[in-house]
């Protein structure tokens, strides 16, 4: 196996050793990125140079002592939506398309300090609103498992790096499903945390109220040595939970002897691909021989989540977008005017169409005379859904759901079609909703060859326990790490 | 027909907190244009809000001091609208669940008491300023975006002009006191707007109002409420009807213009604010605010009657700000005379403040100072008069007054030694004075006093010189 295909605990094996160096780590997934980058299009930005001179000068540290961290000298990519000092953060937008934060987002501070090694930023659906990365105001990028089929979104870059072995992690946010859709889309283990688990602090707002910081990995137990560095109370994020600190590897490999585990009917509804179903049906019966218990659960609310979710979350946007007014940076029109022509055309020129979309949307919600039919009633929407998970998490300790309801789809299949595009986050968006946490673990490929993602999920601070349960299904079934037919040279 | 105003007034005050509401940039004023700023403040993407604890404790305090419930659950909301003085395009305010209702505040006009109810308070944030003087065209100062304000909402019970300066006044002297705020109107630390209609006297209906926007001085809000009371009043009885507005006044000209009608009212898409928790504030919390809170104006009115015995009036003047009070009080500490210091802190330091351009806030005299200064006086070691003069010279050198009556020889001349050999000589040199005396005529005892002060370049006693010239004329009569 090339390095650039192994998972961060194996390069830890082997930097622990000494039988690599960093710089040989890197350079490898450099490589990698040399040679397929330009087939994915996973990245909008590249530091390959920046990481090569941080791995040499770690390199020359580690000489003189033992490695710190577990993600100490692991190239890493972030999401474009994540502020990183002096490098372009665009969010995939042209209203950003100059912007270089003066700070950090708290999960890049956390991550240098750990000893991550960034690679670059990773492309986005525009602003995070979409599901399929052909948002991006820059590139589409394309599924390593199939170049003509979309990753998902709207952290496509970033499942793409991970699945391409173009980085060995990368982060994503999760604000409708956006880390476990692609995850699922691309075959890797992508997490969304607990709501206020991890900072926001630097991720630029889409829903303030559902985004979270997750990672993308290639297996399990990556993900939870990713979740060490990246949990933990930041005070600058009032929404971030004050919590003591957790090993979350620590439980992998508990097993899940008497688990119960829930499957509810409203997961498995219409417009469910059957090689999907079928796959879950294949690890339900995995989960049983491994002794975990399977038992029927029920939802009443859940046909009006997607509805409270493009509610809640299109109004938050319109609010957390109204800073983009070409005054103080990023993008602004040429030729204007006066003020309101100013902010007028800044707008509609620097802005892509989906996120004008949802700006109206969200706008319209808020309005006097629609607030309480729209964003109230998608509060109280929310309330409910939230009761439901609390109600069905009396009678089981994880909800297994497929990730999403198909495969990854074909590149422009569904872009002329937004709704259609929105019903892909129908089994994710539920979870941002009630702020629990959710992971995608693959499970199997359909007849052509894509990858079946299978969602876990449990109750507000429940990772512990998914991660144990994602781990016996990794480990008994075998599918982790897996490989995407996409060749050395693209 | 006679009519009758009424007025709803919005009073913005800044708080006085070290840092912002949401980041820790100074709130200081008067500094370079965009030196206190940082992401936050400038609203840039990703960042967050953390809100200052301070601020819902001066809100807390604010509200006891106002006679106001505090809410133990509260939220801040978002209100959407879009002007580059606002980096994030929302400010974030309270809406439906603010931090303190339901207070009130007596005033009183022309000796009439009144009690103006308190709708609400609520915690928001300040917005930058735009600087339209450039030659570069309008830019941009964010050094206020995100200096904490509470938004004092009053119920319509405001009769007048007067009643409307009076409530501010009261206001003002009340948050003055408690520590929340300088109040100072000329760095907009305290803004009023005003909401007004007319009616006929003896109606209940509240009919159509118009709301006039940022009122920054007691004389504009007067001017303000006069004018517009009067424009409606002549609208009405050109049979007229009030048109739902808001608009502007303008100080320069003494009148206002329509801002914006009812249908170009901004709709603020208010909703909670997602990234900040909600301020919950246990009872024992609140407590401890209430007992911690200072003794409030009226009480230090009454109590200034009571214990010291001053008339009312002067309560009422050394009551006027904190910190007049507190100056009064520490010299009151120090020297047990409390209606002379009270004469003197308003006779005799007015003036001086004006004269040097100062305040009772930068006064360059210490209240042991004036203390000195009384009790010279008060010992007869200096006269009144000197008195007065040497309290000029403490406010142009800061100088301690016994210094300065050393320094400048200005101390009375008690010695009846010294003086006796001087009247001795005076009385023998004008012997038609003590002729005249012996005939009757006792006005030439005021020569001799005269000759006696002229001799001592004022520094006689007085008192003491003439009971020696009694004493000494009888002598040469005998």
């Amino acid at each position: 196996m090339e390095l650039s295909q192994k998972t961060i605990h194996q390069i830890n094996d082997l930097l622990d050793k000494k039988e690599v160096t960093v710089t040989e780590v890197t350079q490898a997934v450099v490589n990698r990125i040399n040679a397929v980058e330009k087939a994915t299009d996973a990245y909008l930005s590249l530091q390959t140079e920046a990481a090569l001179e941080a791995a040499q000068a770690l390199d020359n540290e580690l000489s003189g002592r033992a490695k710190k961290t577990p993600l100490e000298g692991i190239p890493y990519g972030l999401k474009d939506n994540m502020c990183t000092k002096g490098i372009l953060t665009t969010c995939a937008s042209k209203m950003l398309y100059n912007f270089n934060p003066p700070y950090n987002a708290e999960v890049y501070d956390r991550l240098s300090e750990e000893g991550g090694i960034l690679l670059g930023k990773t492309n986005m659906d525009e602003f995070a609103m979409g599901s399929s990365t052909e948002n991006s105001a820059y590139k589409k990028t394309r599924n390593p498992w199939d170049l003509n089929k979309v990753p998902g979104g709207s952290s496509g870059g970033s499942a793409v790096a991970v699945a391409a072995d173009t980085a060995f992690y990368t982060l994503g946010s999760d604000t409708g499903g956006s880390i476990r859709q692609p995850a699922s889309f691309c075959g890797v283990v992508g997490m969304k945390p607990t709501y206020g688990l991890v900072s926001r602090y630097g991720l630029v707002a889409f829903a303030s109220s559902l985004d979270q910081i997750g990672p993308f990995t290639k297996d399990v137990e990556d993900c939870a040595l990713v979740l060490n560095a990246i949990v933990g109370h930041d005070a600058k994020d009032s929404t971030s939970l004050n919590l003591k600190k957790i090993d979350y590897t620590q439980p992998l490999k508990q097993g899940v002897k008497g688990l119960k585990i829930g499957v509810a009917k409203e997961f498995f509804g219409e417009g469910l691909q059957p090689e999907v179903r079928k796959s879950l049906e294949d690890a339900i019966a995995i989960y049983k021989t491994l002794g975990a218990s399977i038992v029927d659960v029920s939802f009443q609310h859940l046909d009006y989540a997607l509805s409270a979710y493009y509610m809640i979350s299109s109004a938050e946007a319109s609010s957390n977008l109204a800073r983009y007014d070409g005054i103080r940076y990023g993008f602004r029109a040429e030729e204007y005017n006066d003020l309101v022509d100013l902010y007028k055309k800044t707008r509609s020129q620097g802005f892509g169409d989906e996120v004008k979309r949802r700006i109206m949307l969200g706008t319209y919600a808020l309005s006097s005379g629609y607030y309480d039919a729209y964003y109230k009633k998608a509060m109280q929407v929310r309330t409910i859904i939230k009761a439901d998970f609390d109600q069905v998490f009396g009678g089981c300790d994880v909800l297994l759901t497929p990730t999403a309801p198909t495969t990854a789809f074909g590149i422009g299949e569904k872009t002329s079609n937004p709704l259609e595009m929105y019903l892909t986050d129908i089994y994710t968006v539920p979870v941002n909703i009630a702020g629990i946490p959710g992971v995608s673990i693959p499970c199997g490929l359909d007849n052509n060859g894509m990858p079946i993602g299978m969602q876990l999920l449990g109750p507000i601070l429940s990772e512990e326990t998914l991660l144990k349960t994602a781990w016996a299904f990794e480990h008994e079934s075998g599918l982790t790490n897996l490989k995407a037919p996409l060749g050395t040279e693209v | 027909m006679e009519y009758e105003i009424v007025i709803g007034m919005e009073i913005h005050i800044e708080l006085g907190t070290k840092t912002k509401i949401f980041c820790s940039c100074p709130t200081e004023f008067g500094q370079d244009e965009n030196t206190h700023t940082c992401p936050v403040c400038l609203g840039m993407p990703g960042v967050l809000p953390v809100l200052n604890e301070k601020v819902v404790e001066y809100a807390t305090r604010a509200g006891l001091a106002l006679n106001c419930e505090i809410a133990h659950f509260s939220k801040m909301d978002r209100k959407n609208y879009f002007y580059p003085d606002l980096p994030k395009a929302y400010q974030t305010s309270q809406f439906d669940l603010p931090i303190c209702t339901g207070g009130v505040v007596g005033i009183e006009v022309d000796g009439v008491k009144k009690d103006i109810g308190i709708t609400r308070i609520h915690i928001e944030e300040d917005a930058g300023k735009l600087l339209h003087e450039s030659a570069d065209g309008t830019l941009l100062d964010v050094n206020r975006c995100g200096v904490p304000l509470i938004e004092i909402v009053t119920e319509p019970d405001l009769r007048s002009a007067e009643e409307a300066r009076a409530f501010a006044e009261k206001v003002r002297n009340i948050l003055e006191y408690t520590g929340v705020s300088d109040c100072k109107m000329e760095q907009g630390s305290m803004r009023f707007d005003v909401n007004l209609s007319i009616r006929e006297k003896g109606s209940e209906v509240l009919e159509t109002r118009t709301e006039m926007k940022n009122l920054n001085s007691f004389r504009a809000l007067i001017r303000a409420v006069q004018y517009e009371s009067k424009r409606q009043i002549i609208e009405i009885k050109k049979g007229h009807t009030i048109i739902q507005e808001t608009r502007k006044w303008d100080d320069t000209k003494g009148s206002s213009s329509s801002l914006r009608s009812k249908e170009e009212a901004h709709d603020y898409r208010y909703f909670p604010e997602p990234d900040l928790v909600p301020i919950v504030l246990e009872p024992a919390y609140i407590e401890k605010i209430k007992s911690e809170l200072p003794e409030l104006p009226e009480a230090k009115k009454q109590r200034y009657i009571d214990e010291y015995k001053l008339p009312e009036y002067d309560a009422g003047v050394l009551t006027t700000t904190g910190i007049t009070a507190r100056f009064f009080e520490d010299a009151v500490a120090l020297y047990n005379e409390p209606k002379q210091i009270s004469n003197w802190m308003m006779v005799e330091i007015p003036p001086l403040l004006k004269e040097n351009e100062l305040s009772m806030e930068n006064i360059s005299i210490t209240p042991a100072q004036l203390v000195e200064l009384l009790k010279l006086v008060k010992n007869n070691e200096i006269s009144g008069n000197t008195g007065k003069e040497v309290l000029k010279e403490m406010f142009s050198t800061g100088k301690n007054p016994g210094d300065i009556v050393k320094e400048k020889g200005l101390a009375q001349m008690s010695d009846t030694g010294e003086l006796e050999a001087i009247i001795e000589k005076i009385v023998s040199d004008n012997p038609k004075s003590v002729e005249d005396i012996g005939a009757g005529n006792d006005k030439a005892y005021g020569f001799l006093t005269g000759q006696v002060m002229k001799a001592t370049k004022g520094k006689a006693n007085a008192q003491v010189a003439n009971e020696i010239i009694r004493a000494v004329v009888a002598k040469h009569l005998a």
